[in-house]
């Protein structure tokens, strides 16, 4: 295989496997935020068992987002160096653009999020009540801000504006032409979402698991009210962003959509293809199910509208069939996310709550749809970043000019050990949960016993011995 | 030299920046990775608490790694291709040893008791695979890529001591954040890594001008070399003062922090020493930091963002050693 194969492949290993905890921990940040909020709000009811259900929430979904963000901050340095070892060219060439978004992207979140999450991890008890909770503020709006810079640059690579080229190289004329680039808001929002939903299921999923295994009755119903309502609200809204963010590719890189719905030649009046086995050697679909006029409709909203054809752009067009299917696999998710979130929700207020009252078939669902929110991100975030291709700076500079000349071998044996630790990390990152999940008062227990059996003065014995510690 | 404007500064403000980032993140991984390497010879409940002394602190040490290569990204992205080109294999073994260290270091406290032997393991060896990796970045990077016999042998020579001088600072910042048994074992091993590091040290001191001109150039001519000497100097006695520190009492009792400190020192004459070596170099002998800088209006922007988080970044950091100050208990989340 050619270098610029497998530089992509590794590159796309590394960020598919990254993507998956940042996807977490935006969301959870701000949940851990709430169960927070939850207890500090009950604490002083007479009901003490509504307090410790949201504490226990909380300490326990602090260990799940130590985990996440563990994982996020070991593949995210990864990050920062494959940048330079896969695509040189591109750091030369746009360096002047993707560096400051770069920069603030690590000086602003990244130091925000790991110097605040040791004192929200490790400091509770250390630090005062206020301090705390300012802690956990700052982190999950660290992540968040995170999010921020990496999408501005992202959505900037996928439509590029205000910049100039000179000789080569990329140079600023206006930042918030930059940054709020025309598809920012959308890609912005449209992860945003993903992220919330991908945690409400998480959320519904890991508290179905407990309740089908009769562990965590103290937190377990709570938390997955809060997670069956997040997704039923937040599932609507992604569907309308989700369109709207469609429509707005369609503006500005009507190649993306041509692959997404396998058009192949230009037409009025397309249909909506739910299936098809898209062909890229005779350029046509095999083994169509249309449903006529139908995308016309939904990306033009005229029935006889135009759709441009992948014919229409030379070769400068994305490969249509890993569009085709992940684009249909991230829909055909979030239509069952609906459909999961709003007949839940209504069947578990109608059990008044009680999830012993829910048919075991639904719970055993919810289970299934743990991580429902990680496939659904990973095909979409497919559908865009491979339908930028073939170029990486959008209609401006394509990949094949920025690839590093490192040796093929080289590459191949890095991404094969890659794969092997990312894949070992996945299996060893769900069995923790699962096993986590299953023995909740065990997990906090053992905080318990370990503040139990620490002297009160070993944590934060006097200052004199430890002068230099800082 | 005259008075330069600010735009030619500029590079040199990221340079010095890039440097303290580097040297901050050698420094402080440098301890918990000397910790990590020094996991399998500790007992299960040391290891407990062995861990439980980096743990609020691993995640934001690595992070300064992240700043550091992110301003050579981002400030000097034609050198960042070039480094890291040079160094493809050992960057991905590095990365995959701090994943793993990473990694292991939060499912070890959440896994089944029968998987932890597993992670602690692999705690140690992604720990060790780094800290190798990174020596032998050094060696490549210092003499410059060269090619011929002895480079190699010289880079192995870097990744065989660095890796030394972690376990070093490691056992140093157990002697100050443990008591009792633990302690009285992390004097031990300060005593075993000693010689070693000392040995790597002066090896590579003497074989540096050997692999580069520039260096041999820059350290050995009248009257410079006379100011110089200091550095090599200071760095003897301070290792000596480490050396005699770790037999004595105090080191038990009230002192139990100099010896980290003092390595913090050693570090630090070294960093200076390198970057007399290396500037105005990015890539030694190829590329100066106004050939590898971005533009300067680029680094404006950036050194607004830089201005305003860096002293913020010092101010919590401080703030989170503080809090965390005094000898470690036992590993607990909130």
């Amino acid at each position: 295989m050619d270098a610029l194969i497998l530089a992509r492949m590794q590159f796309a290993a590394n960020i598919t496997f990254h993507i998956l905890f940042p996807t977490i921990s935006i969301g959870l940040g701000w949940l851990l935020l709430f169960f927070r909020v939850r207890w500090l709000r009950t604490r002083h009811e007479p009901d003490k068992a509504i307090a410790q259900g949201w504490l226990d929430a909380y300490r326990f979904w602090t260990k799940v987002f130590a985990l996440s963000f563990a994982l996020g901050v070991v593949s995210g340095i990864t990050m920062s160096f494959q940048f330079g070892t896969n695509w040189p060219g591109f750091m030369e060439q746009a360096g002047n653009i993707a560096g400051p978004l770069l920069g603030y992207e690590v000086l602003t979140a990244f130091f925000l999020e790991a110097g605040f999450l040791g004192v929200m991890l490790f400091g509770h008890g250390k630090v005062s009540e206020r301090v705390h909770f300012m802690s956990t503020c700052f982190v999950a709006f660290g992540t968040t801000l995170s999010a921020f810079w990496i999408l501005a640059l992202n959505s900037w690579m996928q439509t590029p504006a205000g910049h100039e080229i000179e000789g080569g190289v990329y140079h600023v004329k206006s930042w918030v032409e930059v940054i709020f680039n025309p598809s920012f808001p959308y890609r912005f929002t449209h992860m945003l979402l993903a992220s919330g939903l991908t945690c409400a299921f998480l959320l519904v999923g890991l508290s179905a698991w407990q309740v089908l295994r009769g562990v965590g009755q103290r937190s377990a119903p709570r938390v997955m009210r809060v997670g069956l309502t997040v997704a039923a609200v937040l599932i609507p809204v992604q569907i309308f962003v989700g369109d709207a963010h469609g429509l707005n590719t369609l503006e500005h890189q009507p190649a993306k959509i041509a692959a997404m719905e396998g058009v192949w030649q230009t037409e009025r009046g397309a249909p909506l293809l739910l299936f098809a086995v898209p062909d890229a050697a005779e350029r046509k679909n095999h083994f169509e199910i249309p449903i006529p006029k139908l995308a016309s409709l939904i990306l033009t909203h005229d029935l006889d509208g135009e759709i441009k054809g992948l014919n229409a752009f030379g070769d400068a067009h994305p490969p249509a069939l890993p569009l085709f299917f992940a684009f249909r696999i991230m829909v055909g998710m979030g239509l069952l996310m609906l459909a999961t979130s709003w007949l839940g929700w209504w069947l578990y207020r109608r059990a008044k709550w009680q999830p012993a009252a829910l048919p075991r078939r639904l719970l055993w669902v919810f289970a299934a749809m743990t991580f429902s929110g990680w496939v659904a991100t990973v095909a979409g975030w497919y559908v865009t970043e491979i339908g930028r291709q073939p170029f990486i700076v959008y209609g401006l500079l394509r990949t094949a000019d920025v690839v590093s000349k490192v040796p093929s071998s080289m590459i191949g044996l890095s991404l094969a050990l890659y794969i092997v630790l990312y894949l070992a990390l996945i299996v060893a990152y769900v069995t923790v949960l699962k096993y986590m999940a299953e023995k909740p008062e065990e997990v906090l227990a053992q905080d318990a016993r370990d503040q139990a059996a620490t002297p009160a003065g070993a944590t934060t014995s006097p200052a004199i011995s430890t002068g230099g510690a800082a | 030299m005259n008075w330069m404007s600010f735009d030619t500064a500029l590079p040199i403000i990221f340079m010095a920046l890039m440097g303290i980032s580097m040297l901050v993140y050698v420094i402080s991984d440098g301890y918990d990775l000397g910790v990590g390497m020094l996991m399998h010879r500790a007992t299960e409940a040391e290891k407990d608490v062995m861990v439980a002394s980096i743990g609020p602190f691993w995640d934001a040490n690595e992070t300064w790694l992240v700043l550091g290569v992110g301003i050579l990204l981002i400030a000097f992205p034609r050198a960042h291709g070039v480094v890291l080109g040079e160094l493809y294999l050992p960057v991905a073994f590095m990365l995959i040893g701090l994943m793993l260290r990473g990694v292991a270091f939060d499912f070890r406290v959440k896994a089944k008791d029968t998987h932890k032997k597993t992670w602690d393991r692999l705690f140690f060896a992604g720990s060790t695979l780094a800290a190798v990796s990174q020596g032998w970045m050094l060696g490549r990077y210092v003499s410059g890529f060269g090619t011929g016999w002895n480079y190699p042998l010289f880079a192995a020579a870097i990744a065989a001591a660095l890796p030394m001088a972690y376990v070093l600072m490691g056992a140093a910042w157990l002697i100050m954040k443990t008591e009792g048994e633990l302690q009285e074992r992390a004097i031990h091993w300060a005593r075993i890594a000693w010689l070693p590091m000392v040995g790597g040290m002066v090896l590579i001191s003497m074989a540096t001008p050997w692999v580069s001109q520039i260096v041999r150039e820059r350290w050995f001519a009248l009257p410079e070399i006379i100011a110089l000497m200091a550095i090599p100097l200071m760095t003897g006695i301070l290792l000596l003062a480490v050396r005699g520190l770790l037999n004595s009492a105090a080191v038990r009792g009230p002192l139990c922090w100099l010896p980290f400190v003092l390595l913090i020192a050693v570090f630090v004459f070294g960093f200076l020493g390198l970057a007399y070596s290396i500037y105005p170099f990015v890539v030694i002998g190829q590329m100066t930091i106004w050939q590898a800088a971005s533009s300067p209006a680029a680094l404006k922007v950036i050194l607004i963002g830089v201005c305003i988080s860096v002293p913020a970044i010092a101010g919590y950091t401080i703030f989170s050693y503080r809090v965390f100050r005094g000898k470690t208990g036992e590993l607990k989340y909130a």
